[in-house]
């Protein structure tokens, strides 16, 4: 009643409010977990390197104002299907699958192979990136460049991987494997905690990044 | 003095012992001769030799996430299934050498067999790569659409006639997916360079599919995704 009283008395109503911008949220996809180990590196398993991976990368995030929707906290079997779901549930500006590696030499960034397809009303499962590939590879690019700066070396590379191809977000599958020297000698390995802050921390940048070309606060 | 039945029977037993002698030595004989015409019936020519021909492997280098196309004489049969499994164990060969710039255990006997199939509906083919994933590597077919028709494209497969696009389905060892090392990238290069090797040495094998030990398998060794048809020409992977 109040509300219809108020309506006849301002016949010119005010204009609504501006929309929020939408909240900034970024997918955490640490890779692998419960029964599924992931490959074996050093003698541990590669869930657990993800796990920790996606553990400080929540808190350089978090603390930077950036909500974190994580796929697993905890060393939990989660279905690949469910990280995706997951993802697209959070209405993500960013996904960030996780994954670690002893072959190769720094961080290979991968996004998904599919080809840009125009957006759907309903996107079918396992083809879903395609619709958001255009802005994977723009987070890709985000990422390379802080990672480079970061003195990093990086790969990038396009592959089918099922979690990543049925998320509706700009996805990046991150890869982490040892740093090596020109002679291919380990110089940083993955159990190097300065080596992890250093990824963590450029990894968060490149969000920072991706955030305000989004022109998101 | 030898009484005369000892004697009898001495006698008896030698003439039986000639005779068993020479009963043998015939046996002998006889099993003799049915080793020389067993001999005879071998095959005594000499095995063809394949002609020397060149190859080109799409060899995988884990250190900048390339595929670097690298020629080499090899000699192939000329079957094409057959002329398939030996270039790609020659790459697999490659990559179980001890300084591979792409170091995957196995070598050639990791490639069990590799079927050529020929692509059943190429105008569907075509619609479909032009929708959902289009061009890009990965074609998302339903597999089971393959499987139905590699059930009864079988004996067409060997068609010489067949001059389409065809389908190959590369049967990995259970051994050389348990020790393929894993990881996003190296698994990625080595389903890549197998297609690309694939498709530069059969240019019209257009799709791969992989399977290990004859059944699907959800991933190489954790990370690439074996349940869906493989491009073949889109082999390189792009940044």
């Amino acid at each position: 009643m109040v509300g219809v009283s108020a309506a006849a008395q301002a016949p010119t109503a005010p204009a609504a409010p501006a929309p929020a911008p939408a909240r900034f949220v970024v997918v955490l996809d640490a890779a692998h977990g419960g029964d599924d180990l992931g490959g074996r590196l050093d003698g541990q398993a590669e869930k657990a390197y993800t796990l920790a991976l996606g553990v400080r990368l929540r808190s350089l995030l978090q603390a930077r104002g950036i909500s974190v929707v994580a796929t697993r906290e905890s060393d939990a079997t989660v279905d690949l299907n469910r990280r995706a779901e997951v993802a697209n549930h959070a209405n993500a500006q960013a996904c960030l699958s996780l994954h670690a590696t002893e072959s190769g030499n720094g961080i290979h960034l991968f996004v998904s192979s599919m080809a840009p397809a125009q957006p759907m009303h309903f996107a079918a499962w396992k083809t879903a990136q395609g619709a958001w590939v255009t802005r994977s590879l723009g987070l890709a690019g985000t990422i390379n460049s802080a990672l480079l700066q970061a003195g990093m070396t990086v790969t990038l590379g396009r592959t089918a991987l099922l979690a990543v191809d049925s998320m509706t977000c700009p996805a990046v599958a991150v890869e982490i494997a040892p740093e090596r020297g020109p002679d291919k000698k380990v110089s940083a390995g993955l159990g190097d905690p300065d080596y992890q802050a250093r990824v963590a921390g450029a990894l968060a940048a490149a969000l920072l990044d991706w955030r305000s070309e989004a022109g998101q606060p | 003095m030898i009484p005369r039945y000892q004697t009898i029977l001495f006698s008896v037993l030698l003439l039986a012992s000639v005779v068993m002698s020479v009963v043998l030595w015939q046996l002998r004989e006889r099993a003799h001769q049915r080793l020389l015409v067993g001999q005879d019936s071998a095959p005594t020519q000499a095995p063809e030799v394949a002609p020397t021909v060149q190859a080109t492997l799409m060899v995988a280098n884990d250190a900048d996430n390339s595929l670097l196309a690298q020629v080499q004489s090899l000699p192939l049969p000329l079957d094409p299934g057959t002329r398939a499994r030996v270039v790609l164990g020659k790459l697999l060969d490659l990559y179980a050498a001890s300084d591979a710039a792409h170091p995957v255990p196995g070598g050639a006997s990791s490639v069990a067999q590799v079927f050529l199939l020929p692509v059943s509906n190429p105008d569907s083919e075509t619609a479909s790569s032009s929708s959902a994933p289009a061009a890009g590597r990965p074609n998302f077919e339903n597999a089971k659409a393959v499987e139905s028709s590699s059930s009864t494209a079988g004996s067409q497969a060997r068609n010489p006639l067949q001059t389409g696009p065809e389908l190959a389905v590369v049967n990995l060892t259970g051994a050389f997916a348990a020790s393929h090392p894993s990881g996003l990238e190296t698994e990625t290069l080595t389903v890549l360079s197998i297609c690309g090797t694939l498709h530069a040495n059969l240019p019209r094998v257009t799709q791969v599919r992989f399977l290990v030990d004859g059944k699907p398998r959800a991933t190489l060794a954790g990370h690439a995704d074996l349940t869906r048809i493989y491009l073949a020409d889109e082999a390189a992977p792009q940044p």
